[in-house]
């Protein structure tokens, strides 16, 4: 009775007893989420246009905060004037050639193949993109240039429900500036004559090249688009610990993300990272300590699993009819 | 079949290049291996330990020629802090006839420790690993100066007792321990569940997973929510840097949470800016670039274009630790020459060399350490020595020393550790019998 108490009683007595701890978390989870919304909003715009589960994601957004910052800290030591904004030009450069690098040695030499010669080839994307940037900026941490890039610091306190939450600046800009950019990719996506010429490489990329589409020049957009994201998502990150390759790890969090809300969707790439966001955090606070803590690593999933019990497409995923 | 013989002499010929250096270093040289990493996600906490390392022993190989007029052949092997990665490093390197390993893991030191009597190749898990292998009975080829995780958890005790008005005053106290969720942080438990039920002070322990390493903020609502009085952080890699940002966020007070000494790399404290100030870490040598022994290692090898190390981070506190590491390897070395009479040691000279190593301050003044560290002492059945550790605080811009040399609770760690120990070999059956004789302290 004591365990039955302790799972479906406790957890939310202590929710009415401290509201403003409540309200902390579900914040920490909706900050969390958008966050991992936007790791898995460079999946889903790789996985729409080619069909390719882009392993090197994470890796990519460990690469463009450190030339960001390299870039930067090699600037400043030098004397340029305004070097954060020159630096974020030319990392945005830097993505763009990576871009077109990637669809011209790794794509396009594999046109036609199966999808799982791709998602292979991303792998060895994966390992090209450690070895040079710990050739180029070595493995030490750097530290964010969050104030350089004109990002907010400190918190906003409120005392409300008896007790205190606080609002990280930090948080609040980068759930904005991730939700400006789900927003400008949708539209993108939806309402663009590029976006819909992006969908269609996605349904069927032979379809695609015989109505005129240009496959190359789909692939480069959304490799750098899916850059684009990845340097977001490295300074937002980057700010809440330091730059280094374990932020690599990170992106992995994007993998219930996508199963929650389907490899396809932009919408289920934000709700699920918020659904993640906010059960991770909730689940870790209330119902962690009685399985002895740590469980975040894992609970992602569990929610995932539990959700695809219900919908195998995943929320917002097509649901795949074969007809025999 | 002209061509069929040519890439048989080429085959030949590269088998016995590669054959050579590995035989030249029998006779002329120490073979000295080091474990590093200075890639993968714990890359920012292996680099400057590396650098320290590799500089000190280049050091003695530029200004002295070597130890004892022998050459030190020095190889790194880069294990990216993988277990799996380390132990193919310590398959690569056993036959190269390694007089010691340091696999600077303490996941790969588990491994290897049931390999090391058996291979005869001491190994140093310099203040990590498993802490029971102090007992130089049961582990009689495992070495981890100058002081246990128990040890070191023991001398935070000591210090929250000493600003909190004595040992008494720790009774309903809440004390938290945050760790990385693998062996190396789950080391201090047994020892603080231990104090805690000495001195009635609770225990709160807030696991972290390797994937959850930068995203802390669940785990500090958790310390929001349960008030513990102090934390102590027994953290690596960028999970350090990650806490000490989460605590500021949290108003957590900054000198009140404690790591171990693997969670005082200045990049740790740095990432929390101004608001790091006041943050604390167990150390056991000192942080700077004013020692003798460090202004040598610019002088032989990091001026010469003979090091890796970033000029500016030469003589920080991780930098000196790898420093310190390799001088624990180097006296063993010279003590093993000493004990043998032989210029070209062996691993199970060194381990004999190890085993009754003695550095006294005079010693530690002639390696131009006068300061740099506390005595070292180790005898055959205590393989660590339980040495003084101190706290260091972070001054906003450096590691400053924030208390006294402070001993360890021998009394509570040595027998927790004995029986551990035999709890170990009674679960690994067939674990040896020592059988090694033991020398007089040099």
């Amino acid at each position: 009775m004591d365990i039955l108490y302790k799972i479906f009683i406790d957890p939310f007595m202590q929710m009415g007893a401290a509201p403003d701890l409540l309200v902390q978390a579900l914040w920490e989870g909706l900050v969390g989420g958008v966050l991992y919304a936007l790791i898995a909003l460079g999946f889903v715009l790789i996985f729409k246009a080619s069909g390719v589960f882009n392993f090197a994601q994470g890796i990519m957004m460990v690469f463009a905060a450190l030339t960001l910052v390299g870039l930067y800290e090699w600037m400043a030591r030098h004397g340029v004037p305004a070097p954060a904004a020159i630096a974020l030009v030319l990392t945005i450069g830097v993505m763009y050639v990576l871009a077109v690098s990637i669809e011209k040695f790794v794509l396009r030499p594999l046109v036609n193949q199966p999808d799982i010669i791709l998602f292979m080839a991303t792998f060895g994307l994966t390992f090209v993109l450690v070895g040079l940037g710990e050739l180029i900026f070595g493995g030490e941490p750097k530290q964010m240039i969050t104030e350089q890039l004109w990002l907010p610091k400190g918190s906003i306190d409120m005392k409300i429900l008896g007790g205190l939450v606080s609002l990280q600046k930090i948080d609040i800009a980068a759930a904005v500036i991730a939700s400006a950019m789900v927003a400008g990719l949708a539209v993108f996506f939806q309402s663009t004559r590029i976006g819909r010429a992006l969908r269609a490489v996605a349904d069927d990329h032979q379809a695609a090249l015989s109505v005129g589409i240009s496959l190359n020049q789909i692939w480069v957009i959304v490799w750098f688009t899916a850059g684009i994201v990845a340097l977001a998502t490295g300074i937002m990150w980057g700010a809440r610990s330091d730059v280094s390759f374990a932020l690599e790890i990170i992106a992995l969090k994007a993998l219930p993300v996508l199963i929650l809300g389907g490899f396809t969707s932009i919408p289920g790439a934000i709700v699920g990272g918020l659904i993640i966001g906010v059960g991770e955090k909730l689940g870790e606070f209330y119902w962690g300590p009685l399985l002895g803590g740590g469980i975040e690593s894992w609970l992602a999933y569990f929610i995932a699993l539990a959700f695809l019990l219900f919908r195998p497409q995943g929320l917002f995923g097509e649901k795949i009819i074969e007809r025999i | 079949m002209k061509i069929r013989t040519l890439a048989l002499a080429t085959a030949a010929g590269v088998a016995l290049a590669t054959a050579l250096p590995v035989a030249a270093s029998a006779q002329d040289a120490i073979y000295v291996p080091l474990f590093t990493y200075r890639t993968g996600a714990f890359a920012g906490s292996g680099i400057p330990i590396a650098n320290g390392m590799s500089d000190y022993l280049n050091m003695l190989n530029e200004r002295d020629g070597g130890i004892g007029g022998v050459k030190l052949l020095i190889e790194e092997c880069e294990t990216g802090y993988d277990t799996k990665k380390g132990v193919e490093c310590y398959e690569q390197v056993k036959g190269k006839n390694p007089v010691i390993t340091s696999p600077y893991s303490t996941g790969i030191t588990l491994q290897l420790i049931p390999k090391a009597a058996v291979d005869k190749i001491p190994m140093l898990s310099m203040a990590y690993g498993l802490s029971a292998s102090a007992d130089g009975n049961i582990f009689p080829w495992i070495f981890n100066p100058p002081a246990t995780y128990w040890d070191g958890a023991s001398v935070f005790i000591k210090h929250v007792a000493d600003k909190e008005g004595g040992l008494d005053k720790l009774k309903g106290k809440k004390i938290g321990l945050i760790h990385l969720d693998a062996p190396f942080g789950k080391e201090p438990i047994t020892l603080l569940e231990k104090l805690a039920k000495d001195y009635g002070f609770e225990l709160k322990l807030y696991p972290v997973a390797a994937a959850e390493m930068q995203n802390q903020s669940a785990l500090w609502l958790g310390v929001r929510r349960d008030r513990p009085d102090w934390i102590y952080l027994q953290g690596w890699g960028a999970m350090n840097p990650t806490a000490v940002k989460e605590a500021a966020k949290v108003n957590f007070p900054m000198e009140k949470l404690v790591g171990v000494w693997w969670a005082g790399g200045d990049d740790d404290a740095r990432a929390g800016a101004d608001q790091a100030k006041g943050y604390k870490s167990l150390s056991f040598h000192a942080a700077g670039a004013e020692f003798p022994v460090i202004k040598d290692i610019q002088k032989f090898v990091v001026e010469k274009g003979k090091s890796q190390v970033d000029k500016a981070k030469v003589g920080e506190n991780l930098y000196n630790r790898g420093v310190y590491n390799s001088m624990l390897i180097a006296e063993a070395i010279r003590n093993a020459q000493k004990i043998t009479g032989k210029k070209a040691v062996t691993g199970e000279d060194v381990r004999r060399g190890m085993e009754s190593l003695e550095i006294s301050e005079a010693r530690l003044k002639e390696l131009g350490m006068e300061g740099f560290a506390a005595p070292v002492k180790i005898s055959c059945s205590d393989h660590n020595g339980h040495h003084k550790v101190y706290v260091a605080s972070w001054d906003g811009q450096k590691w400053t020393k924030g208390s006294d040399w402070m001993e360890p609770m021998k009394d509570k760690v040595r027998p927790l550790l004995e029986e551990a120990a035999k709890d170990y070999a009674d679960k690994n059956a067939g674990w040896p019998k020592r059988t090694e004789a033991c020398d007089k302290a040099s």
